[in-house]
């Protein structure tokens, strides 16, 4: 029995020696082949079986702003890069369409696989996002946030952006200037709005003698009624200190009313945006005092890892909940030389 | 007795309401507000409704020819920004505005031929006519949405972006229109045809009125007057923002015209009609403004007044039954 046992150790010893052998030659003859080469990744392949005939569709509030044109050209890189179909479907400034595109979306055959969506208010879109994942297209918002949570969001703290606009003013507002700041917000219920707003009262809040002397809606990021309310609220306010604006676009024309009043320089503007060509050029013509950038560039980016992410997984919609919230920087007159604003033809 | 007549029936006309309640609103605010009465809160406000005044007028004389002109505010922003994007593109500026104009003639043509001679409501072929301008502009002709002003049209930025002796060129330039369109709807021969053919089209072609090409002019000269107050917009707030097609101006103008009293079913009105309509709009939003209220209460108060204008317009100047138009009785 003994004896038997030790054949068997040793018959196994054999084995083992045999197929080490076997393995060291295999190596060699792998090592040689890298030699002239490369080593197969094992990832790759089945990367980039992943992406093919799958199907992304953008849904943005408009096209032509620089913001989603900026995120569009680099989704776009990605989706030839890749080999997967990458559409866009504008909802043009017009709410209603927009639920109906993804209305349709839900509905259409070959259902897309990702949906990434600019939400134009927090609650519009909520239910149809939550009813998209539940069909199996993940959702990922981009930049402008609705109620829900989905898959992944990729986009500025707007909270944080508020705050840092907040701060900013509240420094420069000391006990030696009026103190008076007038806000102007975006339409009433727009993400940006609404989450931005509570950065702002979150510093002012800690701050009760700065003194907010008007806050006031523009509409739908309306430059003319932009200008309009700041020239109104200059002639009530002359002594103001400083405004905090919504977005860059329209607040080249509460810059250009401040200017039109001779207060360049007295009355700050600061503003927040996706730091392209329109930050350097108001921070150079010196309608912008403070901007804080969102970074489109970095932006599409971290949407673009999403859309990678969401292809990638395979369990049902729901389970993985990813935020990318964007790193902000400040941009300022006196450094707007250093940063480089970036255009479309920037973007690759 | 037929003059004194003829003077209390001029009073109690929707202009006059308009005016009235406008005096009633700027004196309360006057009293209440502080600093409403003040020579530069005036002049603000002021500016801020030139550019609503001058495309009211353009809006004006297409209504009061018994049309209406709903493609004005995309003729507004896409010629414009057209003329800025070649300008900045290195095209000479001469060149790229007349180039700007003609594409609105162009246009004002088509809109004016579809309504005149196709006959096709005027309702439906400017609407049509302003989502293809849009669209134009969005997929074809323009580089971005937004357009800053280039550098190179600084030789005409005096249009909106300079003062006069304090008063801005914008403001300026309304009251050059409100003198210009009084003249055209007064003293020219056209321009009372215009109010014949707005009256009814049918006798206007009896006698002897060449109604269409009359038309034609009318949409003709509504592009042209949206283009100068493109410039007139673009140079005052340094952008033209052709997204301001998809927001409410266009119902700000309707609203100006027909507050003033020009009948949406035309041959009534005139420049008054659109001063008064422009002022009252123009006091209420800078009060509220001043109150610091919300913007949806504003556009709340602003429907509330046209309804009330209409109504009492209604009232006052009912429907006479043989015409279908309003104010013959």
């Amino acid at each position: 029995m003994k004896m038997t046992a030790n054949t068997k150790a040793t018959q196994f010893g054999m084995k083992s020696l045999l197929a080490l052998t076997i393995a060291a030659v295999g190596t060699m003859v792998g090592v040689a082949h890298a030699q002239d080469g490369a080593i197969k990744d094992p990832e790759r392949t089945h990367y980039y079986e992943v992406f093919k005939g799958k199907r992304v569709v953008f849904v943005p509030v408009f096209m032509g702003l620089d913001l989603t044109e900026g995120w569009s050209k680099i989704m776009t890189i990605q989706a030839k890069r890749l080999g997967y179909n990458y559409e866009v479907r504008n909802a043009n400034f017009d709410t209603s369409a927009g639920v109906q595109i993804l209305t349709q979306l839900l509905s259409e055959k070959p259902k897309p696989d990702v949906v990434v969506i600019q939400n134009p208010d927090v609650t519009s879109y909520a239910k149809l996002e939550k009813r998209m994942e539940d069909a199996g297209i993940r959702v990922i918002q981009l930049n402008m946030k609705s109620l829900t949570s989905t898959t992944g969001f990729a986009g500025a703290d707007a909270t944080v952006i508020g705050e840092t606009q907040a701060e900013w003013v509240v420094k420069q507002c000391g006990p030696n200037t009026s103190r008076k700041v007038l806000i102007l917000n975006g339409p009433t219920t727009a993400p940006w709005t609404v989450y931005m707003q509570e950065g702002y009262n979150n510093v002012l809040s800690k701050n009760p003698d700065i003194k907010v002397v008007a806050r006031q809606s523009i509409g739908n990021y309306d430059s003319s009624k932009a200008k309009s309310i700041t020239e109104v609220t200059l002639k009530q306010h002359p002594d103001l200190c400083a405004i905090m604006g919504v977005w860059d676009i329209p607040d080249l024309a509460t810059g250009s009313a401040v200017k039109d009043a001779g207060k360049s320089g007295k009355v700050l503007v600061s503003t927040s945006g996706g730091g392209g060509e329109v930050a350097c050029k108001g921070l150079q013509t010196k309608a912008f005092d403070h901007y804080v950038s969102y970074d489109v560039p970095g932006q599409g980016r971290d949407v673009n890892d999403l859309i990678q992410m969401a292809l990638q997984l395979n369990d049902q919609p729901g389970k993985v909940k990813v935020a990318h919230y964007t790193p902000l920087s400040v941009f300022t007159q006196a450094d707007v030389a250093s940063h480089k604003c970036w255009t479309l033809d920037t973007l690759n | 007795m037929q003059s004194l007549n003829k003077k209390i029936r001029f009073k109690t006309d929707q202009q006059m309401i308009v005016l009235l309640i406008s005096l009633i609103i700027f004196v309360i605010f006057s009293f209440t507000l502080s600093n409403f009465f003040s020579a530069g809160n005036l002049i603000a406000m002021m500016r801020s409704i030139a550019v609503l005044a001058i495309l009211g007028l353009g809006m004006a004389i297409v209504v009061i020819g018994r049309g209406i002109d709903l493609s004005m505010v995309a003729l507004m922003a896409v010629p414009t920004a057209l003329v800025m994007t070649l300008v900045e593109s290195g095209v000479g500026l001469a060149l790229s505005i007349m180039v700007g104009v003609a594409f609105a003639i162009v246009v004002g043509v088509i809109n004016g031929v579809l309504v005149a001679y196709a006959e096709i409501p005027a309702l439906f072929v400017t609407l049509a006519m302003g989502l293809v301008l849009a669209g134009l502009g969005q997929v074809g002709i323009l580089k971005a949405d937004m357009v800053s002003w280039p550098e190179g049209m600084d030789p005409v930025r005096w249009i909106g972006g300079s003062n006069v002796f304090g008063v801005p060129s914008s403001v300026l330039v309304a009251a050059a229109m409100f003198l210009f369109v009084n003249w055209f709807l007064r003293k020219t021969k056209i321009g009372r045809f215009i109010y014949s053919i707005g009256d009814n089209p049918n006798t206007a072609r009896t006698t002897g009125i060449f109604v269409r090409p009359i038309m034609v002019l009318q949409y003709v000269l509504a592009a042209l007057i949206a283009v100068l107050a493109g410039l007139v917009m673009a140079s005052s707030n340094n952008l033209m923002d052709t997204r301001i097609y998809n927001l409410s101006l266009i119902y700000d103008i309707i609203l100006v015209v027909v507050l003033g009293g020009v009948g949406l079913s035309g041959g009534r009105g005139g420049v008054w009609s659109v001063l008064v309509g422009t002022l009252l709009v123009g006091i209420v939003f800078n009060g509220m403004t001043i109150m610091n209220f919300p913007l949806d209460i504003q556009d709340l108060f602003k429907g509330i007044i046209l309804l009330i204008a209409v109504i009492v317009d209604s009232f006052l100047n009912p429907r006479n039954e043989e015409t279908g138009q309003q104010g013959d009785i």
